[in-house]
């Protein structure tokens, strides 16, 4: 344990600025939530996401925004395990046979008001897994989707652009 | 007031004429179940009534003496009563009073299977009995008297004799209530014939003059006689299955009502026949109260039949019972009378509170029991909403039961804390770590309560129903939820206003021991011991409500959202949701298996039926995790193979000639002319 | 009677809103510990404040119990408030019950709490029931064995009376048998809160979970009641490790001066044992589940100790 606090005061805060780019890999699609649900989801977001069949390359970029480069608990989100505590869905995978029920489920069980942001290529347009036998739909055909991040897997700070564009909140 | 005796007599009286009425109207009646049914137990529900009256009357300072020469042998049959006696008229009819009522509605189902006269005609003895135990001044009117009580309540545990567990269960309560009774006799007999009275009056003054041996030795006899039928560990193996057996209204009183008795009997040798005995009696009862509220909640906490669980919750608050009553004990032997009657009062308004909340506890398990035909836990639930009515009385008996605010568990828990705290005003270190194994034991015994309780009401009435009868379940009938109902109101009024019983429990103490409670009280505060510490009921009662007004109130004044949707429980996006996904009892006792494996040495046995065509898919898997119970395997079965060897081995006597028995004769003969000549 | 009122109310005042404060102080520093920024201090406040506007989704399986128990648990929060000194011994109202009662207050919420877990009829709501109220029994005798402790050497068990007692006689204090009753309570309010190593609080793991499994299906205004009954929990129990064992700064009378010390003194105390709350978190694991009964017993023997040596040194 001795070690542990000496490497814990060795390191510095690793956290970095959030750096705006090009918003080609961001697209904002429905406003479901009035202004008053906007400015409070923008200081306090609970997020619970949903692999709805996904490869997991996007789960692994979206676990990286829990680390402390990213830390998206500095912009008041938070991820949740389950969906009545949540107020954003953030979807991942072509939706598959075996999860489009469960999936709409999900969002059935989230309280509203609520936003949906679709991660990743799958959850746009299926991806590479399009025509499959086992994929449904997109993301978009099942649920009502705010925003969606393009990438194969998108970057973590594609993804929480993202979900900030979806609150209409840029850094 | 002064209360002069003809108005005493006369309550007396009046309540033997309903209870006779009652068991002679049954009798009369029994054409007619419905008639011998209400009349019964009408004429019981009356007799129960005025014994409350007689009862407060007497707490009010009232006395009788009442002798009837001829009725018994030695003294006749003597009766008085003194603030305690009447304390416990009063807890008797506390239970009886709603016992006789829920009865009314509860017995019609036993009509056509059984005799319902007989019902109502033991249950009126049963109540007269007891009561008259309580009065009872002399050792042949008590020992009378509380055989008839036994006898009565065996016939009352035996009505579904259809089943055979339940003939088992009685079987084994007359033994043990009979070997209870064969201590209690050689007790009293050994303290008359050293004291040279059969009147207990004389007693008090007579027994100080005992060698020790012989106090000492009737006081174990006493003890293990009145801690029978009191069910303390380890002789409390009747309890778990006789109470459940019998029917609900009769569980109640056996449980809430004739095991104080037992209390009672401890009472009065401890303090009043034979006065102050060396500090190990205290002891003993401690240690044998803590281990009986522990091992009695842990076995509560692992069982799955709803009404074996409140009997071995009854072992456990008779544990609590048993921690106050040592600790007066050994406060009396260390001079500190005070601190005594303050212990003392804690573990007498304990057995008054057992008896409300228990009752209703045990109505709630007869009100499930009558609509859904089961005890099996794993085989109710959601009965919250097919008896909602019920399901509150449950719920105030379960937070009275767990000693939680307002009710009135927790104020006599937090008294019996109290007064095992001030015990660091002995100056002896071995009574002191007693004490505190004490403490710690009431704690736990506390917690786990609790712990019980939310699995019990959890399981049984919340969530979804676990099977087709509970799906089906109704209401309990009026007379039923009125009864429930009156005992709910008085755990409330007893927890939010401890001073109404307080003040008569404080002087009948007082009465007895000679000796103030080391407390103050008025209709706001209890204090203990001047400074040590202080609870104020009604303000708790009154803060809680307050707040729970404000909240809701706060919260619509700041516009909050008030949408409310309804939808299935979250189960991670599955598409069924039965009953099947619910947690079980079984399940819930789990953690607490764990911990106290030591305790339960539960045996684990898993049957696993595959699919005769492929090992890969499973059609049952059975799970058993029974415990096993440590008394009956250590104690009573070595005890059982014991005696039956020695039968054996006297069976030799029997021989079956006439010529041996005309020998025993002459032999018995010759000896008795050399023994009293 | 004004000032009397004015005292209680701030005293409640304190509690209700400086809990959030107290979770978003601990969150914060074991963010620094991580090495990373985390979120804001005020974050606590802005979650509740958001989860007030959202709609509340109930369980059909349901009852009354479920919508009730947010209600109750904040009740009895709001009411220990008025109980504890947290700034002053001189409370109106603290005479409404002693650390025995006060103990019996969190228990009647625990309970609730347990049932509502039961009620929604999902497999992790019972499993979290069933866990909490084992760990809640396992913990009651380690409680009442480390109040018999301090009641020993204060003789009473009256909060106010202690803390006038360890003020007035200082080195009643400076013993053993003080420190083991304290690391007794401070094991115990670690687990009665739902702290690591007992629980985790940020876990996702429905099956690592105790407490935050019984809230898996609350939502809206409710869920908002029930994190704030549990901050104020933590409050609540941290405000007594500091004023029973470590009482500098109480208020023992009640003027503008004593008590604006006695608030600034609380801040220190309570900033202290955040700290030490975000270290312990950050060091140990989480007990598997089966072995906390083993810590709570190990805080028991600690906390017997205690007493024993209260006798043995008098």
């Amino acid at each position: 344990m001795a070690s542990l606090f000496k490497y814990i005061l060795k390191t510095p805060v690793v956290t970095e600025a959030l750096k705006s780019a090009d918003d080609t890999q961001i697209e904002v699609i429905a406003r479901q939530i009035d202004e008053r649900a906007r400015r409070r989801f923008g200081r306090s977001l609970h997020i619970r996401q949903v692999d709805a069949g996904s490869c997991n390359g996007c789960e692994l970029e979206i676990s990286a925004l829990n680390n402390p480069y990213y830390d998206l608990e500095r912009f008041g989100m938070h991820f949740v395990a389950s969906p009545r505590h949540a107020d954003c869905l953030l979807v991942t995978g072509p939706v598959t046979r075996n999860m489009a029920d469960p999936l709409k489920r999900t969002y059935d069980a989230t309280p509203a008001p609520k936003i949906v942001v679709a991660i990743g290529d799958c959850a746009h347009d299926c991806g590479v897994f399009a025509g499959g036998y086992g994929v449904v739909s997109p993301v978009s055909a099942i649920l009502p989707v705010d925003a969606v991040v393009h990438g194969c897997p998108p970057t973590p700070r594609d993804i929480l652009l993202g979900i900030l564009a979806a609150l209409e909140k840029h850094s | 007031m002064l209360i002069d005796s003809t108005l005493m007599i006369d309550l007396f009286l009046v309540t033997f004429a309903c209870f006779s009425a009652g068991a002679v109207g049954a009798l009369i009646t029994a054409r007619s179940p419905t008639l011998s049914r209400v009349v019964g137990h009408g004429c019981a529900l009356v007799g129960a009534i005025a014994a409350f009256a007689f009862g407060v009357a007497g707490l009010a300072g009232g006395s009788m003496e009442l002798n009837v020469p001829d009725l018994l042998p030695i003294g006749g049959a003597a009766f008085g009563v003194d603030r305690l006696s009447a304390f416990f008229v009063v807890v008797i009819a506390v239970g009886a009073i709603p016992a006789a009522l829920y009865a009314i509605g509860y017995t019609r189902e036993y009509a056509g299977k059984h005799s319902l006269a007989g019902m109502a005609f033991a249950f009126n003895v049963f109540i007269a009995a007891m009561i008259l135990v309580a009065l009872a001044r002399n050792v042949l009117t008590f020992l009378a008297l509380w055989e008839m009580m036994s006898l009565a309540s065996y016939f009352l545990v035996i009505t579904e004799s259809e089943r055979e567990e339940t003939l088992s269960a009685g079987w084994i309560y007359f033994v043990m209530t009979h070997a209870g009774f064969a201590a209690l006799f050689l007790g009293f007999l050994l303290l008359a014939r050293a004291t040279g009275t059969m009147d207990f009056a004389n007693w008090s003054v007579a027994a100080t003059a005992l060698d020790p041996t012989s106090r000492n030795l009737i006081f174990l006899l006493f003890a293990l006689g009145f801690g029978s039928k009191a069910g303390v560990v380890p002789l409390h193996v009747w309890l778990p299955r006789a109470h459940p057996a019998a029917p609900s209204h009769v569980s109640a009183l056996m449980s809430g009502v004739m095991i104080k008795l037992g209390v009672y009997g401890l009472v009065r040798v401890a303090f009043d026949w034979l006065g102050a005995g060396p500090l190990w009696w205290g002891a003993t009862m401690l240690i044998v109260g803590a281990v009986s509220g522990v091992l009695g909640v842990l076995y509560a906490l692992v069982d799955a039949d709803l009404k074996r669980l409140l009997a071995y919750s009854s072992v456990e608050n008779i544990g609590i019972i048993m921690l106050g009553l040592g600790a007066a004990m050994l406060f009396q032997a260390s001079n500190l009378p005070s601190l005594a009657a303050l212990a003392l009062v804690a573990a007498l308004y304990h057995t008054l509170n057992h008896a409300t909340f228990k009752s209703l506890l045990f109505m709630g398990a007869g009100a499930v029991l009558h609509a859904t035909h089961t005890r099996n836990m794993e085989e109710l639930g959601g009965l919250i909403k097919r008896m909602p009515q019920t399901a509150v009385f449950f719920l105030i008996g379960s937070l009275a039961i767990a000693a939680l605010p307002p009710f009135n568990g927790f104020i006599s828990e937090w008294l019996t804390f109290q007064s095992l705290l001030l015990s660091f005003q002995i100056l002896a270190h071995t009574v002191n770590l007693i004490f505190a194994l004490g403490v710690a034991a009431l704690a736990l015994t506390s917690g786990l309560a609790a712990a019980c309780f939310v699995r019990a009401f959890g399981i049984t009435f919340l969530a979804l129903p676990r099977s087709e009868p509970a799906a089906l379940a109704h209401e309990a009938d009026w007379t039923m939820r009125a009864a429930m109902a009156l005992l709910a109101l008085v755990c409330l009024a007893l927890g939010v206003a401890p001073s109404l019983i307080l003040a008569p429990l404080e002087a009948a103490v007082f009465d007895l021991m000679g000796a103030h409670a080391d407390m103050k009280f008025d209709w706001s505060m209890v204090v203990a011991n001047n400074s040590f510490g202080w609870v104020a009921p009604l303000w708790i009662a009154l803060g809680l409500v307050a707040f729970l007004m404000a909240i809701p109130l706060a919260l619509r004044l700041m516009g909050v959202n008030k949408r409310r949707r309804y939808y299935e429980t979250w189960g991670c996006g599955r598409a069924l949701q039965t009953a099947r996904f619910e947690y079980t009892a079984t399940a819930f006792a789990n953690p607490f298996k764990r911990v106290f494996a030591l305790l339960y040495r539960s045996v684990k046995e898993l049957d696993i039926e595959f699919h005769p065509e492929s090992r890969y898919f499973v059609r049952t898997i059975t799970y058993y995790n029974e415990g096993r119970l440590i008394f009956e395997d250590a104690l009573y079965k070595p005890l059982l193979r014991m005696i039956q060897a020695l039968a054996r081995e006297a069976r030799v006597l029997q021989s079956g000639h006439v010529h041996s028995y005309l020998v025993y004769i002459l032999v018995a003969l010759v000896a008795l002319l050399i023994l009293t000549v | 009677m004004l000032t009397e009122i004015a005292i209680e109310l701030l005293q409640l005042l304190i509690v209700m809103f400086g809990s959030p404060l107290l979770v978003g102080v601990i969150r914060k520093a074991k963010a620094r510990l991580q090495g990373r920024r985390g979120a804001g201090i005020l974050q606590p406040y802005a979650d509740l404040r958001k989860l007030l506007l959202k709609e509340m989704v109930i369980s059909e399986n349901t009852s009354w119990i479920f919508r009730f128990t947010p209600y109750l648990l904040a009740t009895t929060m709001l009411l220990s408030a008025l109980i504890v000194p947290s700034l002053t011994t001189r409370a109106p109202l603290s005479f409404m019950g002693n650390i025995i009662a006060l103990m019996y207050l969190f228990l009647l919420g625990t309970f609730f709490l347990a049932l509502a877990g039961l009620d929604a009829g999902s497999a992790f709501g019972g499993m979290g029931s069933s866990r909490e109220v084992a760990l809640a029994a396992l913990a009651e005798p380690t409680v009442l064995i480390a109040i018999f402790g301090i009641a020993l050497r204060a003789g009473t068990t009256s909060l106010d009376g202690i803390i006038t007692r360890s003020i007035a006689e200082p080195l009643l204090m400076l013993n053993a048998g003080h420190l083991l009753a304290f690391f007794a309570f401070f094991i115990v309010a670690l687990a009665e809160n739902g702290r690591l190593p007992v629980d985790n609080p940020a876990t996702h793991l429905e099956l690592t979970m105790i407490h935050e499994a019984m809230i898996l299906e609350y939502s809206g205004r409710l869920l908002a009641l029930v994190e704030w009954a549990a901050g104020m929990k933590l409050f609540l129990f941290l405000t007594l490790l500091s004023n029973l064992f470590f009482p500098w700064g109480v208020a023992l009378t009640n003027t503008p001066i004593t008590l604006f010390s006695a608030f600034v003194a609380l801040a220190m105390k309570l900033l202290v044992f955040a700290a030490a709350i975000a270290l312990v978190e950050t060091s140990v694991a989480k007990l598997r589940l089966f072995r906390v009964p083993e810590l709570l017993a190990g805080s028991f023997t600690v906390a017997l100790l205690a007493v024993v040596s209260a006798f043995f040194i008098r």
